[in-house]
């Protein structure tokens, strides 16, 4: 039995089935709940680990089952797959145990963890999957998994706040399939193929394929919070912290990227999507995206608001990466897909333990809290100075190798937008770092929470830490093979050498 | 072994699904008291005829038996093939999913009433899937209305009473026009076997008169737009087993007919009503949805997106002159992905005016922490009535839509898309309600668990059926019941 055409599978499932127990879980029932979670997660890594290894020495994992006359369920690990997985699983694991600590005690926790391990699943599945088909399916799958922890609250604001999203994601869904189906009604394939699939269509389908760039575009950028289709986003933050984190690092924001890196590069391809004249849109969209997102941060008061609209500005940093349409660009893009996880999920984190530690949900109300948590807030600072782009955090060897990018490519205007985006940054970030650790201690905090000798619980307080190394480490290691730097120039060199 | 396959292939599976069912029903009218026992062992049997049948098929393709031996003209013969299959398994399947949920839900009088009328229309159900001829389709459809009138109107309620003498008066309308059009292709062709009727068929007044009778007649049973106005009140208002059986196999016996007299008779001939049929449908497809969307009771929503996806059914018509069996496969798949999903809405909804008394949408909060097994049966089958990966109706709209697509035919590719849409409007509309939080100000009442899970699983029935496409489609395929016969147009 070939065993390397089940592992995709087998990744796919290892949070699938223990989520669908989960969901069978009576309330009280922690430790077991506890335990799945976390064999889930371990065996998940595991295997990952496993494809990582096999792929470095030339393995195949493919898995292939007939799903409709003439197409197929394929899951594939490609590096550009592996790196996607890579970071989802990691980020499962510390985000799990992080939901366990923050959740502790509240209703609804078997509910709550089904949905959580259905939504990584979902992305998984988004990673992993081998043409377009698949990943429409686990697209659309994590639309519906992501719903009930956005309203997990229950408030009428939850509700609306899903309402909002249901309604943008259902129409980038429709999008997105209509897309789907009429290029599969051209090719007759769906098949993700290292520079594209569309070149031996005639002259005679330019039009069409140009519709169907910016269909799909669209319906990915839903998700991805292209500026104008980000108006879920900053609603979506009533979410409980570990969604919001999961949210805007790995799964659905996250997901809609590396979907746009797939059709560009996979389905299209760069060279025929540059040939039929939409890269150059799509930069200009993603820049306009990336300073639009930071000038919006700047005015926000409520945290968790302020870093949403950072995402927005952030996530769009992939898609320019990719849109510049260069091999020193996309090492910058794909790249930065691992680097915005790790930073905004550090961020995340800290807000939440800001939140549920002090009460703290305003960044007015931040003074002096450097004194009161340290280490949650050392971990805040590297994530802000890797979003501003400061050596040596990752974000810098994002920005260095889209600014790179782009003048080999000869656009100039990007360095422009990376430079202006880097100042609002610091200007958004900056002051939050200031007030935190400069001054002075009020008498008093909104809502505190006592937790004996640590700042807080050791389960909020170790994700966010373990996070914050990471994003430091891709940094400072970025040139040591396995790093996120070296698989985003092994996806480089495939796509264009 | 070799006794099991002989037993197997040799066993005239076809006449037990009609006779057991009829037989059950009388035992049931006779011994009331074990009439749930009698039912539900009936509906496991005809479970196992379906794949007895479907096992003989296999081996030895299209079943075809001439009862007493009398070959048509004269007798009656029975047919099935791969389409007859398909439908005569989601009944038995479907059929004993409202079963087990029957026995929970009906008790004493009630279930004495239900349980031989169900049957009963069991057995007419199997007997029209598998006849040859288009005047045994004929009883077997006017069994069925009845049937189903008697079992509409079991509530007892003055709405379901009224909902049900409407149901009476369509019924009875739709057979008497197919009739006609029987009486006329007897007249002009001298047969009413579909057989011989397909290889005489000529483009000439009385076929077209005869197809605009039958059709018509099919329509309104179907309630197809705008001959809609019966379903939402007989539907909503009857009990909940009911209204899952009408909306999930019912309809689809009518449905059934029309497709096989288009594909056998009528489609060389058709005139243009094909152009007609995916007019209505996408009239439906929006109307339905925008309809069901404004319902403020989670019943009538349910009966409204009914007429919504008939509308799907429909749609094929002008697609298929192109595409053919592609398109058909689509719409069976439809049929079947819609026969589970919208029974598991339809028990689901039972259960929550079990649980809550009322089904006013605007007050169903909280109803997710305390029936978590019926919210995820509604939203499961949601999940395929919008037609979102993965699930039977994704299969469906998806090969609907590559077809659409592949013809240039941009309007029904916004309809089908449209009406995704909406229906993802009013399910949600649906599930939002369910989480948010409120003070419980009634008494609820427990709602069996067996009801809870018969509702889940026929949900999950339907987003398997998204795995299952590479088994069922050759299934389907058995006999080629897509392939347009007919004689010369």
């Amino acid at each position: 039995m070939n065993w390397d055409a089940w592992i995709p599978l087998l990744v796919v499932a290892s949070s699938l089935l223990p989520g669908l127990v989960i969901f069978t879980l009576a309330e009280e029932q922690v430790r077991l709940r506890t335990a799945l979670n976390l064999l889930g997660a371990f065996v998940k890594l595991a295997l990952v680990s496993w494809m990582v290894w096999g792929v470095y020495n030339g393995h195949h994992f493919e898995t292939r089952l007939p799903l409709l006359p003439n197409l197929e369920f394929v899951l594939r690990a490609g590096p550009l797959a592996l790196l996607f997985v890579g970071l989802s699983t990691v980020l499962w694991l510390v985000t799990t145990i992080y939901a366990i600590g923050y959740l502790e005690g509240s209703p609804h926790r078997s509910r709550f963890f089904g949905f959580f391990s259905l939504c990584v699943t979902a992305t998984v599945g988004v990673a992993l999957s081998g043409n377009m088909i698949t990943f429409l399916i686990f697209y659309e799958l994590l639309t519906l998994a992501t719903y009930p922890l956005l309203i997990h609250r229950g408030t009428e604001e939850a509700r609306k706040a899903g309402h909002t999203y249901l309604v943008y994601t259902m129409i980038g869904g429709a999008l997105l399939l209509l897309g789907t189906a009429w290029l599969y009604s051209l090719t007759g394939t769906l098949e993700f193929t290292p520079r594209g699939f569309l070149a031996g269509l005639g002259e005679e389908h330019r039009h069409a394929l140009i519709i169907i760039f910016v269909l799909m575009i669209a319906g990915l950028g839903v998700k991805a919070a292209i500026v104008p289709l980000h108006g879920w986003l900053p609603l979506a933050m009533v979410a409980p912290a570990p969604v919001s984190a999961l949210l805007h690092a790995v799964a659905v924001v996250k997901a809609g990227a590396f979907g746009i890196v797939r059709v560009v590069y996979d389905v299209f391809g760069v060279d025929f999507a540059t040939g039929l004249g939409v890269m150059e849109p799509l930069a200009w969209l993603a820049g306009f995206t990336i300073i639009y997102g930071s000038l919006r941060a700047l005015f926000q008061d409520d945290l968790k608001r302020r870093l949403a609209f950072s995402t927005i500005s952030q996530v769009s940093y992939v898609v320019l990466g990719v849109a510049i349409a260069g091999p020193i660009a996309t090492i910058g893009g794909v790249v930065h897909l691992v680097h915005q996880g790790l930073m905004k999920i550090t961020l995340f984190f800290c807000a939440g333990n800001l939140a549920e530690t002090l009460g703290i949900h305003k960044v007015s109300e931040m003074n002096g809290v450097g004194q009161r948590m340290p280490w949650t807030m050392a971990a805040f600072t590297v994530g802000a100075f890797g979003m501003i782009g400061a050596p040596p955090v990752a974000g810098f060897i994002s920005k260095w190798y889209l600014g790179m990018g782009a003048l080999e490519a000869g656009q100039n205007w990007v360095l422009l937008v990376l430079a202006g985006s880097s100042l609002l940054n610091a200007a958004y970030f900056l002051p939050i770092l200031y007030a935190a650790w400069f001054k002075k201690t009020p008498s008093s905090w909104p809502h505190e929470h006592d937790f004996g000798r640590m700042e807080t619980a050791w389960a909020l307080l170790l994700p966010p830490l373990i996070t914050a190394a990471l994003a430091l480490a891709a940094g400072l290691l970025a040139t040591l093979p396995f790093s996120p730097l070296d698989w985003a120039k092994l996806i480089s060199v495939r796509e264009f050498y | 072994m070799k006794l099991l396959q002989v037993f197997l292939t040799d066993t005239h599976w076809a006449i037990i699904l009609v006779l057991l069912p009829l037989a059950a029903a009388v035992l049931c009218f006779l011994f009331s008291r074990v009439a749930s026992f009698i039912g539900v062992t009936t509906l496991f049997a005809l479970l196992l005829s379906v794949v007895g049948l479907g096992w003989q098929m296999r081996e030895t393709g299209v079943y075809h038996h001439a009862i007493g031996g009398w070959e048509a003209p004269l007798g009656i013969g029975l047919y099935a093939d791969g389409l007859s299959l398909l439908m005569l398994a989601i009944t038995a399947l479907v059929g004993l999913g409202i079963s087990i949920y029957a026995t929970s839900y009906f008790k004493h009088q009630d279930a004495a009433r239900f349980w031989p009328l169900w049957l009963l229309l069991l057995a007419s159900l199997n007997a029209l899937y598998l006849s040859a001829d288009i005047f045994n389709l004929y009883i077997t459809l006017e069994l069925v209305g009845l049937a189903a009138v008697a079992l509409a109107s079991l509530t007892g309620g003055p709405d379901a009473l009224a909902g049900a003498m409407r149901y009476l008066l369509t019924t009875l309308l739709g057979s008497l026009a197919y009739l006609l059009g029987v009486a006329l292709l007897y007249h002009g062709y001298g047969s009413v076997d579909i057989a011989i009727l397909a290889t005489q068929a000529k483009s000439e007044p009385v076929l077209w008169v005869a197809f605009g009778l039958m059709g018509t007649g099919l329509a309104l049973k179907m309630a197809l737009v705008p001959l809609h106005f019966w379903l939402p009140a007989t539907h909503a208002n009857a009990s909940a087993p009911v209204s899952a059986l009408l909306s999930a196999l019912v309809i689809k016996g009518a449905f059934y007919i029309l497709l096989r007299l288009w594909l056998e008779i009528f489609a060389p001939h058709s005139g243009g009503a094909e152009t007609l049929f995916g007019l209505l449908g996408s009239v439906a497809v929006i109307w339905g949805s925008l309809q069901a969307l404004r319902q403020t009771r989670l019943k009538l929503l349910i009966a409204y997106s009914t007429v919504a996806q008939l509308g799907y059914l429909f749609i094929a018509f002008p697609l298929a002159t192109i595409a053919g069996a592609t398109v058909w496969i689509a719409v069976a798949y439809l049929a079947l992905s819609h026969a589970l999903a919208k029974a598991a809405m339809f028990l689901a909804a039972g259960n929550l005016i079990r649980f809550g008394g009322h089904d006013r949408i605007a007050d169903l909060d909280r109803v997710v922490q305390r029936l978590p097994l019926t919210a995820g049966a509604f939203a499961l089958a949601g999940v395929s009535i919008i037609g979102l990966p993965p699930s039977g109706g994704f299969v469906g709209k998806w090969l609907l839509l590559e077809s659409a697509l592949s013809q240039g035919r941009w309007d029904l590719v916004m309809v089908i898309l449209l009406g995704s849409l909406l229906a993802a409007a009013y399910v949600f509309k649906v599930l939002g309600r369910t989480f948010t939080k409120a003070p419980v100000s009634h008494e609820a009442h427990a709602v069996p668990a067996r009801m809870e899970w018969v509702a889940l699983l026929l949900a999950c029935g339907a987003i398997l059926l998204g795995f299952l496409a590479p088994l069922i489609i050759p299934l389907m395929d058995i006999g080629n019941p897509f392939t347009i016969s007919g004689g010369q147009p």
